[in-house]
């Protein structure tokens, strides 16, 4: 069976020269992705760092400042990004299988959800302006928390959810290439792993954002 | 096959003056194929030209540094200039020289070659990360041209934020894109090494300078992007004026210094861990012997890697944070050492009884392990609690690091540029010329900062362009050593350069080596190698190879197969 393949793959245009067959090609695609998503993760670290030592200093201020985030919209937006891993899945799956038009249907229907998730997100951002609660000469906080730690809160905010959101612009642009790509039959099943590498990307951008939500948005929250 | 093409007597080929085989150099001269090339071996060579001049630009402003400080007072630099200058010095030495130098050029070259690759696992990667290398350069020029930046390589808060008046922004957009080609190459380094290596080659096979940059690689992805964010946050605040690491909102200025710190110790074994590669390398070659240790040279470069996480501490020590924190960073500085004390005593043992020759790179092997022991050791020093409050911020501080920058990988950067410049440019350098200059840097290098271990013990504190006239003598010596040390840097430039038209014709192995890279032509052909190896040795098989006729060894390069060993292996 390995011969076999060899033998096809040889003659592959998806093999590129200084890889000896597509199984090396593949490991070494997947291998590459997971070390760039670890560079992600130390990279959102600091970010969890700062937010880790000043919600330690001042509990009681941040936990009053994610009150005045709108728990509506982003429980939303949490919905619509864990759909969106779903049809991002589902069309690797389709890949995997050769459906090259359910496979971008999926891609399609991803790119949707992601670029709704941006849109919902920019409402709380408009939402945040109207507040006179962005960060700098402007901000004017109101409520019981000490305002200086409130602004610490609401820079950690944004600065966190604005690197997430960054991500997620770049995923969807990576998300439409891919889209005309796969459409262009680029990726036939022996030749899925760049389209999972993607996947891989998304999975991860809603990952990190499954641990935002919890931490800006539902601090000190109950359900009445 | 190399080596079995037959010589016409007469011919420029047989009198060395051309070489007369395809290779990567020539096989195109257009600038196109440079500038979108994949092909490792080109990457490295311009990752070599970029990086050669950013350290002439450090150097030159450490020149600018040394000047000034030849009198007590004040004459060459106002206060404000001179910290724009120790800044540029600093910022462009670290991110565009130090951090990239080894992997970027001799890494990138041999990587592939040394595991029997065709290429890297992301050709188009490595091409991408010169190009970002490049536009973080770009940014440091523009920094340099509109005045210059002067919060220090270290940008602390809240003068980098808040009250400094210099292109703090631009700089840091130079460090973030400097830093992301690190990251693209580690990434990488990773995958080759873990996918690519010919047949037979298993880890404990590889040449100890693959280990020692599968460990920088390490590094590199998980230390460069917590400085990427900790410039960004700085850029951040002074951008939009909002105060992450403000105390009037009640933020921490020594957070941004632990983020910072994170990734700049483990940086600096990023700067360190290739060049200890590469002196595995020359010892062994020179000595022509088997390493001695070889298990513990590799599992010490892991060790240094995971330690050297963990001790960022020490450069806090008298910054306010807690004494405990500071007893246990204290600790963990002594453990961090003691892996590089292995790999020292490992090549230490490997000189032993070995048949040593005194060619240009073992001569800055010597120096290296020399210097190297000195730096490290005043490293435990500063790692003392008691000591390092007195000469923390002191000239001995910059002369513990120069030591080892300097001293280590500079002197390990120019002997394996020595070594490998056969296979990389098919040429020999003139070896004379080159034990001259390794002779002049060695000299020029103590001169320089052996002083500074003195007056910086006396109190001199660093980062400072005037200073009481008691310690005037040692500063002049110290700018003595620096002239010195410039012409030895000076005389390689212009001999490398002079041998690529004028040297003699190298063959595939003029050292007699051991490594897969030897094997094959020089310079290499594009795909590196006729056909892939297959291995079947340890590493630096010297005995072995010694017991082949010394013409088949340098003339065709040890068959990787062993054809033509004896019988009995």
């Amino acid at each position: 069976m390995k011969g076999e393949l060899a033998l096809s793959d040889s003659h592959s245009s998806a093999l590129a020269h200084h890889f000896t067959d597509l199984e090396q090609q593949h490991d070494a695609n997947m291998l590459g992705m997971w070390t760039f998503l670890v560079t992600e993760v130390m990279f959102f670290s600091g970010m969890f760092l700062l937010y880790i030592i000043y919600r330690g200093f001042y509990p009681h201020d941040f936990a009053e400042a994610s009150h005045h985030l709108d728990i509506y919209l982003s429980a939303t937006n949490t919905v619509v990004l864990l759909c969106s891993s779903l049809t991002m899945a589902l069309a690797v799956r389709s890949v995997q299988l050769g459906q090259r038009k359910a496979a971008v249907t999926f891609l399609f229907l991803t790119l949707v959800l992601g670029l709704t998730f941006l849109g919902i997100k920019g409402l709380e951002y408009y939402h945040k302006y109207e507040d006179h609660l962005i960060p700098g000469s402007g901000f004017m906080y109101e409520g019981e928390a000490n305002p200086n730690h409130a602004q610490l809160f609401f820079i950690l905010y944004f600065v966190m959810t604005g690197f997430h959101g960054l991500h997620m612009i770049i995923g969807a642009g990576v998300v439409i290439y891919f889209m005309v790509r796969v459409w262009q039959n680029a990726y036939p099943p022996e030749n899925y792993v760049p389209v999972e590498m993607l996947g891989l990307y998304w999975h991860f951008v809603d990952i990190v954002w499954v641990f935002l939500f919890p931490l800006l948005y539902l601090i000190g929250r109950h359900i009445t | 096959m190399i080596g079995s093409q037959s010589i016409e007597k007469g011919s420029p080929r047989q009198k060395g003056l051309v070489t007369s085989h395809e290779h990567y150099l020539n096989v195109n001269y257009s600038i196109k194929s440079w500038l979108l090339t994949t092909d490792h071996k080109r990457i490295a060579l311009l990752y070599l030209i970029s990086i050669s001049i950013f350290f002439v630009l450090g150097g030159i402003y450490a020149m600018l540094i040394r000047l000034e400080l030849v009198t007590p007072q004040a004459d060459v630099l106002t206060g404000d200039m001179y910290n724009k200058v120790f800044t540029m010095h600093g910022f462009i030495m670290v991110f565009f020289f130090l951090i990239p130098a080894v992997p970027a050029t001799m890494g990138n070259f041999l990587l592939p070659l040394m595991i029997g690759a065709k290429d890297l696992a992301f050709p188009r990667l490595n091409l991408a990360s010169w190009y970002v290398y490049s536009v973080g350069g770009i940014f440091t020029i523009l920094v340099l041209a509109l005045g210059g930046v002067d919060t220090g390589w270290t940008f602390y808060a809240p003068y980098s934020t808040t009250y400094s008046n210099s292109y703090v922004i631009l700089a840091g957009l130079g460090a973030f894109f400097s830093g992301f080609s690190s990251i693209f190459t580690g990434i990488n380094f990773i995958v080759t090494i873990h996918k690519m290596r010919a047949p037979g080659l298993t880890w404990f096979r590889l040449p100890l300078f693959v280990w020692a940059h599968y460990a920088t690689s390490l590094i590199m992805i998980l230390g460069t992007p917590v400085v990427a964010i900790a410039i960004l946050l700085i850029a951040i605040e002074r951008l939009f004026r909002i105060g992450i690491f403000d105390p009037n909102l009640g933020g921490d200025p020594l957070l941004y210094q632990h983020l910072f710190w994170f990734y700049s110790h483990p940086a600096v074994y990023i700067m360190i861990l290739p060049s200890m590669g590469i002196i595995s390398e020359l010892i062994t070659c020179f000595a022509r012997k088997r390493i001695f240790g070889y298990n513990f040279i590799a599992m010490s470069s892991l060790a240094i890697a995971v330690i050297g996480f963990f001790v960022w501490g020490h450069h806090m020590f008298v910054s306010g944070q807690s004494v405990y924190a500071g007893m246990i960073f204290s600790i963990l500085s002594y453990l961090v050492a003691i892996p590089s004390a292995i790999k020292v005593f490992n090549w230490t043992a490997t000189l032993f009884k070995g048949q040593i020759s005194y060619d240009t790179p073992m001569l800055y092997a010597l120096g290296f392990i020399g210097l190297f022991t000195i730096g490290g050791l005043t490293g435990l020093y500063l790692s003392a609690l008691a000591i390092d409050v007195h000469v923390t911020d002191t000239y001995f501080v910059v002369a513990h690091f120069h030591y080892i920058m300097v001293g280590g990988t500079l002197m390990a950067y120019l002997g394996g540029l020595h070594f490998w410049w056969p296979k990389i440019t098919g040429r020999l350098y003139p070896e004379w010329w080159g034990r001259l200059s390794a002779l002049f840097i060695f000299a020029g290098f103590n001169l320089t900062f052996f002083p500074q271990f003195i007056v910086g013990y006396m109190g001199m504190p660093r980062r400072y362009h005037v200073y009481p006239a008691e310690f005037q003598v040692l500063n002049v010596m110290s700018t003595a050593g620096a002239s010195v040390l410039a012409v030895g840097y000076i005389l390689p430039l212009i001999y490398f350069i002079y041998s690529l038209r004028y040297g003699p014709v190298a063959g595939p192995n003029p050292w007699g080596a051991a490594g897969l890279e030897w094997t094959t032509a020089s310079p290499p052909p594009t795909h590196n190698f006729e056909e892939i190896p297959i291995v079947t040795t340890e590493a630096y098989n010297y005995n072995d190879m010694d017991s082949q006729p010394p013409q088949q060894v340098t003339d065709t390069g040890l068959d990787a197969l062993g054809a033509g060993a004896p019988a009995s292996k």
